[in-house]
């Protein structure tokens, strides 16, 4: 990737030194050819000197889809992963959406593999045929006789590069339905021994993110914002920024959201916003806090909820849980956490020699700040570029139904003269302070054992503030007003629990809401599988014997089942050594199946410390299997470093937290080693992503209760509720 | 202000005001961005740097006080014999996952096995405490400083 190039002159620039064989679907899905990318966006290119480029999709923040999506490629064309490398696709949701979004163009809902795993196979597969029909041609041999290995065509007495046969094969009609590579045929595909493509210039420093980005002539600009959401600047005084060397000015943001400060470095950018003084309406801003956030929730669980989630009759559930011979209650509450990725937003805006408008951005949703842009610009969606850089991290927050730091910038952008770009910094303060958070959530359930342990009933009411009402999102995932992102993982439960009823009410919000990698799941895992837990000791049972006997009856209770004997089977479950305890959880999310052993010594009075976590997943036929090994371990340092000690307070509106000081991010010490193993499977691939973080959590959770007298930890975060860490 | 900075075995004359971190003079000066703004109050280690071969948090580090010093970043890493091998061992162990506090990590676990070069877990986790990533690659990291101790000792 070269920074300096659009893609458009890179492809002129390829289709002028050679001819470039491109693969790719038309908008009406069928599968076309070109040797011209004016006509058909690929998803892979070939240039005749045998350079093959994946185009993919997705973005790339660690998660692996640059990888992953390559790897779909070379295997089918017969190629070395060294044979192949890959470039950003731009923006252009007809062409690059995500199948499971619809006409969105996006990463998100840990879909990239799921979602590309047979489009990509076939683009490869397409441009295999046609380099073999091409040099079968060329050869005057049956193309029957021809394959391609490690990038050369041979057979029939054959044999020649790949590249060789480009040209010819840029003429040729693409195959209709090319034939797929039989698994017993992968080379690449499952094998752990495929190394990251994006390694080595992560290493070295010359990985390329959005922050990275300079472009001649750029002004920085940042944004003073109210602390209070809501409020808004009415005028500011700069007097005291204009002694900062290289500060050029302040503007009031158009909708009035706050004050952009442009200077010629970042630094400079800094000192300036901390000088500049604004004036700020704050007549309409947010002033409550934390705890009446709080309050406000736990009085909805204790009021009649407003939705009836799986629409089951509540009356019967409370006479199941009258009749019970003993009730377990308990009561949850979740905080509000911040994203935090290492990269702080930033993304640049130019104007283009062509009147229209390009946006440098680590860009997890292309499609949502394209249309924001072009309404912004009031320019047509194809006079606005989007090239998608390496991002620094995301865990959902730079994907905002509102393309907010984009619009940010778009706006910083366009009260200027628009003569030089401008780069958007955000700082750390800015990340953890500016309102896209995990929402607060309260769970209250009651669960009704039998004489013998069994489940008879189970009452679970959820209050919370909705992520979907109020945004683009909301026709697709809010269905009867219940926001599915409020319950998933609880109300769609595969234990097969018997008299089950899940209420739901939305509470206001005072900040927005945004998914958190795992999006609901991260408190409705928690809270099953806390009250699983429960259970199976009110019932004198083994955890894990207990949770396996509510898995029954289907493909997930079966694939569920899987993953919780080989997680307890390679951690010695049963077996933990003197002073050690353990506690399991297992659940589905994203399509993936989870189960996960956390071992602890110590206790929640001297000090917990974590020894070891175990985890066990099947995510289908595994692509990369040590990328998804890397996400496991990953999503679950990402799950318990939030639940050891983190939390978004409010005062008065105002976020209290400040830096990584007091948002304290997991460190190296924390846990001590996690132990990946994939469950082998022939299903389609699922996500990886986010599955590994939600079981963490609650398997700390039942770790500690085990090694602490059954202390159940049931507001968040642990180290502020009764767990001291050592 | 003029300042004359050793980098990377080069010396480069820099106009910054004092005060000035080293950190924004070597991106935004030196347009070298493989040193990452991570958090600006030497609270998570993106921003590590040596002087004079020792890790530094280059955010908390000011122009005016590296005249003398000989700052070395990601980018030169390659060309010492403990750096190569910790890149290598990256390589090899896929360590990274978004990257970004990598250039980070890098540096200070190169600085570790200078000081040390059979460090044990406990050595490893102490030294790299304050190198913070959030996508929790910390297991391979530690592997990471194993696997390039033992190339170091081949």
């Amino acid at each position: 990737m070269t920074l300096d190039t659009t893609r458009r002159t890179f492809l002129k620039g390829a289709a002028a030194t050679g001819a470039v064989l491109l693969i790719g679907v038309r908008p009406d899905g069928a599968l076309a050819a070109a040797g011209d990318s004016a006509q058909f966006n690929p998803f892979v290119k070939i240039a005749s000197d045998g350079t093959v480029t994946a185009i993919v999709k997705h973005v790339e923040f660690g998660q692996g889809p640059a990888t992953g999506l390559s790897t779909l490629i070379a295997e089918e064309i017969g190629l070395r992963m060294d044979q192949i490398a890959y470039d950003f696709a731009p923006s252009n949701a007809a062409l690059y959406n995500n199948l499971a979004f619809g006409p969105f163009q996006g990463t998100g809902g840990s879909t990239a593999m799921a979602n590309s795993f047979q489009q990509y196979r076939t683009a490869g597969a397409a441009a295999r045929e046609m380099l073999i029909a091409a040099a079968a041609q060329e050869w005057g041999v049956d193309a029957a006789e021809l394959s391609i290995d490690e990038g050369v065509i041979s057979g029939a007495g054959q044999s020649a590069p790949l590249g060789a046969f480009v040209a010819k094969a840029a003429t040729l009609p693409a195959p209709e339905a090319p034939r797929l590579k039989d698994p017993s045929e992968f080379k690449l595909i499952g094998n752990p021994d495929i190394r990251r493509l994006d390694s080595a210039i992560k290493g070295d420093g010359s990985a390329m993110f959005a922050m990275d980005l300079h472009l001649p002539n750029q002004m920085v600009a940042m944004i003073k914002r109210p602390e209070q959401r809501g409020g808004l600047a009415t005028g500011f005084d700069d007097s005291a920024a204009q002694e900062v060397k290289g500060y050029i000015m302040s503007a009031v943001l158009p909708n009035n959201a706050g004050v952009a400060v442009y200077a010629e470095t970042t630094w400079a950018a800094m000192q300036a916003r901390d000088a500049v003084e604004v004036e700020w309406d704050l007549s309409a801003a947010e002033t409550r806090s934390s705890d009446e956030i709080e309050a406000e929730i736990r009085a909805a669980l204790d009021a009649e909820p407003t939705y009836n989630v799986n629409k089951s009759d509540q009356a019967a559930t409370q006479a199941l849980l009258d009749g019970a011979d003993q009730v377990l209650e308990q009561t949850f509450y979740f905080p509000l956490l911040a994203h935090a990725p290492m990269e702080p937003l930033n993304c640049t805006i130019e104007a283009t020699e062509d009147g229209g408008i390009r946006l440098h951005d680590g860009c997890q949703l292309p499609t949502g700040p394209h249309m924001a842009l072009s309404q912004i610009f009031e320019l047509p969606m194809e006079k606005i570029e989007i090239k998608t850089m390496l991002a620094g991290g995301s865990f959902g927050r730079r994907a905002t139904p509102d393309a907010d730091y984009q619009v940010e910038a778009a706006l910083a952008f366009a009260v200027t003269d628009r003569s030089r770009p401008v780069k958007l910094v955000w700082s750390r303060e800015d990340d953890l302070r500016s309102g896209y958070y995990r929402p607060a959530f309260g769970h209250k359930v009651k669960v009704g054992l039998d004489a013998e342990g069994k489940i008879v009933g189970w009452d679970h009411r959820i209050a919370g503030q909705s992520i979907m009402k109020g945004t683009a999102f909301e026709e697709m995932m809010v269905q009867d007003g219940v926001d599915h992102s409020s319950v998933e993982g609880a109300s769609d439960t595969p234990y097969q629990i018997p008299g089950a009823f899940f209420g739901l009410t939305d509470t206001e919000k005072a900040t927005s809401t945004l998914w958190w990698r795992s999006v609901g799941h991260t408190h409705t895992a928690y809270v099953m599988e806390v009250m699983m837990d429960m259970a199976a000791k009110g019932a004198g049972q083994d955890p894990v014997e207990y949770r396996l006997s509510y898995l029954t009856g289907g493909a997930d209770q079966d694939r569920l089942r899987g993953v919780l004997e080989l997680a307890a089977e390679k951690a010695g479950w049963g077996n933990a050594p003197a002073g050690h305890a353990q506690g399991v959880a297992v659940h589905k999310s994203f399509g993936s199946y989870v189960a996960e052993v956390v071992e602890v010594s110590g206790s929640a009075e001297e000090g917990v410390r974590i020894e070891k976590i175990t985890c066990a997943v099947d995510c289908g036929l595994p692509v990369n299997p040590d990328v998804i090994k890397a996400q496991m371990e990953g999503g679950i340092g990402y799950g318990i470093g939030h639940v050891m000690r983190d939390r978004i307070t409010l005062t008065g509106g105002a976020v209290d937290q400040y830096n990584f000081p007091d948002y304290e991010p997991l460190r190296i010490g924390d846990i001590a080693a996690i132990d990946v193993h994939i469950v082998p499977s022939a299903e389609a691939p699922t996500g990886v992503g986010e599955p590994g973080t939600p079981p963490a959590a609650p398997a700390l959770a039942n770790a500690i209760a085990a090694a602490s007298g059954d202390l159940r930890v049931s507001s968040l975060p642990m180290d502020e509720n009764g767990v001291a860490f050592a | 202000m003029a300042f004359s900075l050793k980098l990377n075995g080069t010396t480069h004359e820099v106009d910054a005001e004092p005060g000035t971190p080293l950190l924004w003079v070597i991106r935004d000066e030196l347009k070298m961005t493989g040193t990452k703004f991570g958090c600006g109050v030497a609270s998570c280690g993106a921003c590590t740097v040596h002087l004079d071969g020792m890790p530094v948090r280059s955010c908390q580090t000011y122009i005016e006080d590296v005249a003398d010093a000989e700052v070395t970043t990601i980018e030169a890493m390659s060309e010492t014999d403990i750096g190569a091998a910790v890149q290598q061992a990256w390589v090899e162990l896929d360590v990274v996952q978004c990257g970004y506090c990598q250039s980070g990590q890098i540096m200070s676990a190169v600085g570790l096995l200078s000081e040390n070069p059979k460090p044990s877990v406990e050595d490893i986790d102490a030294y790299m405490y304050g190198n913070a990533c959030r996508c929790a690659t910390y297991q391979r990291i530690r592997a990471g400083i194993q696997r390039a101790a033992e190339i170091l000792e081949a």
